[in-house]
């Protein structure tokens, strides 16, 4: 059948950058800035997240021939919520430590409109690999702008990347960026540089 | 197409995908908790050792003995004897858990050797609101319970405790506040007695023990 549609190497790299998730499309900002005080967490969170959706956007286009319009939304739900629990017991089993400091944040990636969106947009109106490649390009786009954000708020909190010290022992740590008020204020200006520097390339592209 | 059906036909029509697939998801879903529910006992159990100094004070975890008891409600329960490196009883941890405000949460509940006395209280799993109902994991919240009495219920005040067995609630999460005490209190009636019968008469001189060391 005739696909319509960006192809599989557009949704791929329009996921990580030009259609980035976090910072083009502002989806999923609960566990953007909930789980970005430290890079272990944000990226234990950005794999589950990468697992769900990828596996909800390759199911969804297997079935996309089945799906009835009015009902589709009860499917993609369906779906989700089924790896979504796939990947909290994966996390509770083998990393058990992060499963606990995650908490509510596993399952909520239930509600995560990221994945919603891209069954909606990619996977149940293109084939198979097209949605994979969306997925993981999404993915990638997703665990980057987690990434940016708890590594921010990791050095500048705690004077550690990963738990390794980047910062001279005498980093006072600032305490505010490991708790909530810094996830705000790291993603207000992360975002703000983001779109400063879109604003910047759209105007240079324009004069020439 | 399908939607032009008879009546009774045209919901199965609509509906079959949905019900194919939750029983497939179902089926699958199964299939994970089955071959990982082991593991995530053992992580817990793991937890539960890891933590038992810090809920019955001066215990050494390694010497930790596991009992497993009939409570009042007919159904086994397992409970630890906490004993200090020389083998002096230094109380009891039991695993309890309920409803909560968002789903189940477990609890261990640190009780001293003569059963007196909560000595500590450790969240193992919840789910509840963040920022709201998650404070009852904080060592502040959980602190609360400390030292209270077993002989009468605990109940949750909005307001500063008057009497030893009142507990203040964490504002905004009462729902929270209250399933942690129900839980405790459940568990406090259901197996007090089992374990004492188990503890024998020696126990209940050993006096309760003191700060805890973390």
């Amino acid at each position: 059948m005739a696909e319509e549609g960006p192809t599989a190497l557009e949704r791929f790299i329009n996921g990580i950058l030009p259609e980035n998730p976090v910072y083009r499309q502002l989806l999923g900002m609960c566990p953007v800035l909930a789980v970005t005080n430290g890079v272990k967490p944000a990226l234990t969170m950005a794999g589950a997240t990468a697992f769900v959706l990828i596996c909800a956007n390759v199911v969804t286009s297997l079935i996309r021939g089945l799906l009835k319009p009015h009902l589709r939304i009860l499917v993609f739900t369906l779906t989700i919520a089924t790896f979504v629990t796939i990947a909290d017991k994966f996390l509770a089993a083998y990393v058990y430590d992060m499963s606990k400091q995650l908490g509510p944040y596993v399952p909520l990636i239930i509600v995560n409109c990221i994945i919603i969106a891209r069954c909606e947009v990619c996977a149940s109106k293109q084939g198979v690999w097209t949605a994979f490649a969306d997925g993981v390009g999404m993915s990638i786009g997703f665990a980057l702008a987690l990434l940016s954000i708890a590594t921010v708020r990791e050095i500048l909190g705690s004077g550690t990347w990963f738990k390794l010290h980047v910062l001279p022992a005498s980093w006072p740590g600032w305490g505010i960026m490991v708790l909530p008020p810094g996830a705000f204020l790291t993603l207000g200006i992360l975002l703000g540089t983001a779109e400063w520097f879109g604003m910047r390339r759209r105007r240079a592209g324009k004069g020439q | 197409m399908s939607e032009t059906n008879t009546k009774s036909g045209s919901y199965i029509g609509q509906a079959w995908l949905v019900i194919l697939l939750s029983l497939a998801f179902g089926a699958a879903l199964a299939g994970v908790q089955t071959s990982l529910s082991g593991r995530i006992a053992q992580n817990k159990q793991a937890e539960t050792y890891s933590v038992i100094p810090q809920l019955a004070p001066g215990a050494d975890e390694s010497k930790t003995a596991e009992f497993i008891l009939t409570g009042k409600d007919g159904k086994e329960a397992r409970v630890y004897q906490a004993l200090a490196s020389d083998g002096s009883p230094k109380g009891w941890v039991v695993p309890a858990s309920g409803q909560g405000f968002g789903d189940v949460i477990e609890l261990l509940i640190g009780l001293s050797p003569d059963l007196s006395t909560i000595t500590g209280l450790y969240v193992l799993n919840q789910k509840e609101t963040p920022g709201l109902g998650d404070y009852v994991t904080g060592q502040d919240f959980r602190d609360r319970f400390k030292g209270r009495p077993t002989d009468k219920p605990i109940v949750i005040v909005k307001s500063e405790p008057q009497a030893d067995n009142e507990v203040r609630a964490i504002t905004g999460a009462t729902i929270s506040s209250e399933s942690v005490s129900g839980i405790v209190n459940t568990a406090l009636a259901n197996l007090q007695e089992p374990i004492a019968q188990r503890s024998g008469p020696g126990a209940a001189n050993l006096p309760a023990p003191g700060p805890a060391t973390e």
